[in-house]
């Protein structure tokens, strides 16, 4: 779960950390009130969307008068803003965070993540901050410090130190420093957060450290332990299909293809995905029903399928184990029957009670075609979704 | 012999007195594992469908004498439960819970180095089977397998399935199929499962099957270039996935351009590694790794250079 930079930064605030207050605005006549709280310009106007590079498509703005400000919240507040992370589609920019801006005299980087390549979590900080990091990481990757991060103690002061003096910041704040790098630490491993980055941490004209941006991504798995938190997640930021999938237990990633799949098993779900590919087709998204889904969650499975107008053809790829081929055939004449499927289908079962599956359809009245293999039911898709028909 | 597996495993299911872990428990024991019975702390000294439940690993292993251990408990408490069966002697720790925070296999993964007489497998993953032994500790169906000598190592559930399916259709057989599972950290990786099927001499060749996401299959690749005396098939899924979603599992990631398909596939090619194209064809890219297609390519390459 991604958090807003203003809920990042509520939450910095908690662990101690240095950032700048402002106020949410999410409709122009909102400012008047920030400008009661925060008389003393220039300002800072910041898309909240979930998504980074919202510097360089737009999404910040400078504002030196109050008149600049009234008039930059109104552009950004309602634009598209478009960057490599957003997509092509962009994301629609319905809130923003205004704060007083601050002089600086060196922006760095630093972040936490989990390393696959060493299991643990790992600081990663650099001296060469600002927008232009992901292709620091590329061309001198050498630039990024990475400092491994012990699970169990969290992040050693003396590491902390030996950062700080690594990035060439100024010896004097050296315990502030260190005490920085630690909280950072700290709340990733306690919150149990998958990201929380600092882009840019700045030194001000004093040599003090601050978290000018916030960014924290939670661990979708650790949630339930910081239910507190989860009700700061933004709907309007997520794929309404994604949502509602999850709601019935399903797993479901939107593509831009035009081949809907119902899959059982998140590897066999993504392999029939690049099986459609391979054969010429495309798949209009990832749907993994999981592995012991109810005729009630293939129902669902088929109307949140459905709801995507590009489909012209569906695929249904199971190889039962634990889930049964007959539940799974009972499950899509249940969901034919009430969404009143009209599209060509390919089913391919295979494994646990698939002779049972097969009979359940062969008797009924649904219009499929029936698939002995997965490369057969890509080939039989990708043709059915051209011609239009079953 | 097998890898990992055998049948002088004694398995006991953790959290046997849930749904899952009592179907499963069944189902083993019916395959033909020796179940000698759960853990289910609070129920310590009942019994359900002839299982011995006890409250703690360590008061099982002294009573049963178990050596392996199946995990079923909720993902916040599996953690606990890991590490729980490596203090009380457990040699393989079979970790089916999915779910379970990241931070909290990390650390896992740092505690378990003082335990290095236990191997833990997953979480998230359907375990593991040795056909010939008949002996299954997971959730797979059984029935889908037949002895023989192909080793089989994946991330994914009903994508290993589905290449066992299509060895078993090709009336080749399995030596042990590994499931490691799909999180971004888990116990036994692709490199420690070629390790042994390298050294197994029930094994003949390898299939793999990998995902994107991690640098894992990179490291499995290039321990084949080096060591591996066995030919080897893969397949790696996630072709379609674009980059920054989660596909399905937590380990399937695409980030910061690192951990694509087609960069996997590409180490594991220049590792002499047979690639199948789609995932119908895994069957066929392991006949032609059988057929010494994959080093073949690579001494090809040399010849036109000269």
């Amino acid at each position: 779960m991604k958090l807003h930079e203003y809920q990042a930064k509520e939450l910095f605030a908690k662990y101690g950390l240095p950032v700048t207050a402002g106020s949410l605005v999410k409709h122009i006549s909102e400012v008047d009130d920030f400008l009661k709280k925060f008389p003393q310009g220039p300002w800072v106007v910041k898309a909240q969307i979930h998504a980074g590079g919202r510097g360089k498509a737009g999404g910040v703005k400078l504002a030196k008068t109050e008149s600049e400000l009234q008039q930059k919240t109104s552009d950004i507040l309602g634009m598209t803003l478009i960057s490599p992370q957003t997509g092509p589609q962009g994301r629609l920019v319905k809130k923003v965070f205004l704060t007083p801006a601050l002089d600086y005299e060196k922006e760095l980087y630093v972040s936490v993540v989990l390393d696959r390549s060493t299991r643990t979590p790992v600081l990663l900080a650099s001296a060469e901050g600002g927008t232009e990091i992901e292709e620091l990481a590329v061309t001198n990757p050498k630039a990024i410090q990475k400092v491994l991060i012990d699970p169990v103690e969290g992040l050693r002061a003396y590491q902390a130190r030996e950062l700080h003096l690594a990035l060439g910041l100024p010896k004097e704040k050296i315990n502030q420093g260190a005490a920085l790098f630690m909280k950072l630490s700290r709340m990733f491993l306690e919150l149990d957060l998958s990201l929380v980055e600092v882009n840019p941490l700045v030194v001000l004209k004093t040599g003090d450290l601050h978290c000018l941006d916030a960014k924290v991504s939670f661990e979708d798995n650790g949630l339930a332990r910081h239910k507190e938190y989860a009700e700061w997640r933004d709907p309007e930021e997520e794929d309404s299909r994604e949502l509602e999938a999850a709601g019935h237990g399903l797993s479901y990633i939107s593509l831009d293809g035009n081949i809907g799949c119902l899959v059982n098993g998140a590897g066999l779900a993504m392999a029939t995905a690049d099986a459609i590919q391979h054969f010429g087709g495309a798949p209009a998204n990832f749907l993994d029903v999981g592995g012991g889904a109810t005729a009630k969650a293939v129902t669902a499975a088929f109307k949140i399928i459905l709801s995507d107008s590009r489909v012209k053809a569906i695929l249904v790829n199971i190889f039962g184990g634990i889930m049964k081929c007959d539940i799974i055939a009972q499950g899509i004449l249940e969901a034919a029957k009430e969404v009143g499927l009209k599209l060509p289908l390919v089913i391919r079962l295979e494994g646990t009670n698939v002779e049972l599956g097969k009979e359940l359809l062969a008797k009924s009245d649904l219009t499929y075609r029936f698939a002995s293999s997965m490369d057969e039911a890509a080939k039989a898709a990708v043709e059915a979704a051209k011609e239009g028909r079953p | 012999m097998s890898v990992y597996l055998d049948k002088n495993a004694k398995v006991i299911c953790q959290g046997i007195t849930g749904s899952a872990g009592l179907f499963h428990s069944k189902n083993c024991r019916e395959y033909g594992t020796k179940m000698v019975g759960g853990v289910t702390p609070g129920k310590g000294g009942t019994e359900v469908d002839g299982f011995k439940v006890f409250d703690t690993v360590k008061e099982a292993v002294s009573k049963t004498g178990a050596n392996t251990s199946m995990i079923f408990v909720p993902a916040l408490m599996a953690a606990d439960a890991i590490l729980e069966a490596a203090a009380a002697g457990i040699e393989l720790i079979v970790c089916i819970t999915e779910g379970i925070p990241a931070n909290d296999m990390a650390k896992v993964n740092l505690l378990l180095k003082q335990y290095p007489q236990s191997r833990l497998i997953g979480p998230n993953c359907p375990g593991i089977i040795t056909p010939g032994a008949g002996v299954k500790v997971g959730i797979m169906p059984g029935y889908i397998h037949k002895p023989g000598k192909i080793g089989i190592v994946s991330r994914s559930g009903t994508l290993t399935y589905e290449a066992v399916w299509q060895v078993t259709s090709l009336k080749l057989g399995q030596s042990t199929c590994i499931g490691i599972g799909g999180d971004p950290i888990v116990g036994t990786t692709h490199l420690d499962a070629l390790e042994a099927f390298n050294k197994d001499k029930a094994t003949q060749a390898v299939i793999m099957i990998g995902e994107i996401g991690g640098t894992a299959e990179e490291e499995a690749a290039l321990y084949v270039k080096k060591e591996m005396k066995k030919p080897v098939a893969a397949f790696i899924a996630g072709t379609t996935a674009p980059p920054g979603k989660r596909m399905g599992h937590a380990g399937a990631i695409v980030s910061g351009g690192k951990g694509t398909a087609k960069e996997k596939i590409a180490a594991l090619e220049s590792a002499g590694i047979v690639v199948a194209p789609s995932p119908g064809e895994i069957g066929q890219a392991l006949v032609d790794a059988l057929e010494g297609k994959g080093r073949k390519k690579k001494s090809s390459v040399k010849k036109t250079r000269k």
